[in-house]
């Protein structure tokens, strides 16, 4: 199962670099009198309401979910890492007055505080990885707090502060590497999670705007053509629960390596 | 188990406190004048004072949090820049649909899960347990925004068998029952596959069968209600997200509930109604947190000593 998860990672990733370089369609091309064709041997998954081939837009679509996932698992990550490991190992107020502000933002259910920020910053690219962040940093924080409480009291890192290290470098060079086997399963998992909520804010017309192409845009162009063009729902939802059902995978498959309790 | 509730209501306190303050800063958060952005940038500049006067942006920040905080207390949540309404009663109107779909969902998940997940472990490594795994997998992966389209495709339009859209008949509740349940359904039959797999190696088990008791009534009458508690655990835990899942599945099939109004809210710029909706679904989501936790003390009397 690891294996598949990382074969259609992988394959998602190539398309999105090489596929608008080597598909014959241009994404944003539109062909009027052949809107929602059916797939054909020209355009192997048809073409869209204004006649766009939706292969073309598929691999741009991923390019935009692929990057709005790395782009948010890594700053919620290195936000989460500093903020959780700073509040684990310095304790006291500073991770009272941590630990209250992500009660608060793990209040908000799911996606909820992603579509009241976007619902008001306006809908681009950039709020919603601006939105993703402030919900997704608290998840690693969380995480990393917990396990550098854990870590702080080992000896090497007592050694290290009996010899006088600073905090900070303590943090960096002794208790955070610690915690980024954990990290790293999480960030997996955490890409499918990004991924999944960009396309929802897409969908719901909150995320990414016309003409580029987003696999939540995609999928809510198509509602209105359940009728006469169902492939306009079914393309774009194949691709995204199959790199969502990558990134579990390969998550999943993460965490039984590094886990030791799995073996 | 009083000292218990009265702590944990204690702790909720702050937190609702904190949730008020981020949705009333959320306004002020919008790029520019709130005002000109809700009427549009040709507005004369006399209607934006008015309404900037009416939603209070005119006064000072602390003035207004505090004429905020007392509004809540006496449940008043603004009124709709849209509607001309209150809008609080404008979020009870639509409670109904909202807390009847999200029900039927979780009913939906709970009949979908458990057979699975029975099956599944009591013919662990077998066809049936793959063919149950894998659609367990493809349950948790398939983001409801695809499934509900998917669903509309085959039994509305293809088959015929249930409406597209729209409410009235318990029909209509079919779909968005299935799409907002699939994924709580996928969870949970993995859940209780692992943990009736779990209870099964049991020696209670052993003993039961040794005393020569049928294998169905020592899996349903003893392994399956002790693999049920931490189902039951993730079936609270995962209120939040069918509630946050109401959203996008109201807005698939046109169902008249809260989530609907708020992405509509969102479309019209009617900020006030757009903060009274989020502030209501995270109270819910809130307090509903509150009350399993409270269930869990009175189930379980280990949790309340820690």
């Amino acid at each position: 199962m690891g294996r598949a998860g990382f074969a259609i990672v992988l394959i998602a990733a190539a398309g999105a670099v090489l596929g608008p370089w080597i598909l014959p369609h241009d994404p944003l091309h539109q062909e009027l009198a052949l809107r929602l064709s059916a797939p054909s041997w020209s355009h192997p998954l048809g073409l869209d309401e204004l006649g766009r081939d939706l292969l073309a837009r598929l691999a741009l679509g991923a390019r935009v979910s692929l990057v709005v996932g790395v782009v948010v698992v890594s700053i919620s990550a290195v936000v989460g890492i500093a903020v959780g490991a700073v509040a684990g190992y310095v304790g006291g107020r500073v991770d009272m007055v941590i630990g209250r502000i992500m009660d608060v933002l793990l209040a908000f259910p799911g996606i909820l505080l992603a579509i009241a920020l976007v619902a008001v910053l306006g809908p681009s690219l950039r709020n919603v990885v601006l939105a993703l962040v402030t919900i997704g940093w608290v998840g690693y924080a969380r995480l990393v707090r917990g396990q550098v409480l854990k870590v702080r009291e080992l000896e090497y890192v007592q050694a290290a502060r009996a010899l006088g290290a600073p905090i900070g470098r303590v943090l960096a060079r002794h208790v955070i590497p610690a915690t980024f086997s954990t990290v790293s399963v999480q960030a997996t998992l955490g890409m499918a999670g990004a991924i999944i909520a960009e396309a929802s804010l897409s969908f719901l017309g909150l995320g990414v705007q016309p003409p580029t192409p987003s696999w939540g845009t995609m999928l809510d162009a198509g509602r209105s053509h359940l009728f006469d063009a169902p492939h306009l729902t079914i393309v774009p939802g194949v691709a995204i629960a199959l790199l969502v059902l990558g990134f579990n995978f390969a998550g999943d498959a993460l965490r039984d390596r590094l886990d030791p309790r799995s073996l | 188990m009083l000292q218990y509730a009265l702590k944990r209501i204690a702790l909720t306190i702050p937190v609702l406190l904190g949730v008020a303050t981020l949705v009333f800063l959320l306004i002020h958060l919008v790029p520019g004048d709130p005002a000109q952005a809700m009427l549009g940038e040709s507005a004369p500049e006399a209607d934006i004072a008015e309404l900037r006067a009416k939603l209070g942006l005119d006064q000072p920040l602390l003035v207004q949090y505090r004429k905020f905080l007392v509004g809540l207390v006496q449940g008043d949540l603004g009124t709709s820049f849209r509607y001309q309404a209150p809008v609080g009663p404008e979020i009870v109107r639509r409670l109904g649909p909202t807390a009847q779909l999200a029900s039927a969902a979780m009913l939906v998940s709970i009949v979908l899960a458990l057979p699975l997940g029975v099956v599944a472990a009591l013919f662990r490594g077998r066809a049936i347990d793959h063919v149950a795994t894998t659609l367990s997998l493809v349950g948790v992966s398939m983001p409801n925004f695809w499934l509900g389209p998917l669903v509309a495709i085959v039994f509305a339009i293809w088959l015929g068998w249930l409406p597209v859209s729209g409410t009235g008949t318990p029909a209509h509740l079919v779909l968005p029952a299935v799409t907002l349940g699939a994924a709580l359904a996928a969870m949970l039959a993995r859940m209780t596959r692992a943990t009736l797999i779990d209870e099964l190696r049991e020696l209670y088990v052993l003993a039961a069968r040794a005393r020569g008791i049928s294998r169905t009534r020592t899996v349903a009458a003893h392994a399956l209600r002790n693999s049920l508690i931490p189902v039951v655990t993730i079936i609270g835990l995962q209120l939040g997200a069918v509630l946050t899942g109401t959203i996008i599945t109201e807005t698939i099939f046109a169902w008249p509930g809260v989530g609907r109004l708020l992405i509509q809210a969102i479309s019209f710029r009617d900020y006030p109604l757009v903060q009274g909706c989020i502030l209501f679904i995270a109270a819910t989501y809130v307090t509903m947190n509150l009350i399993v936790d409270l269930a869990y003390g009175w189930l379980d009397p280990r949790i309340r000593y820690q």
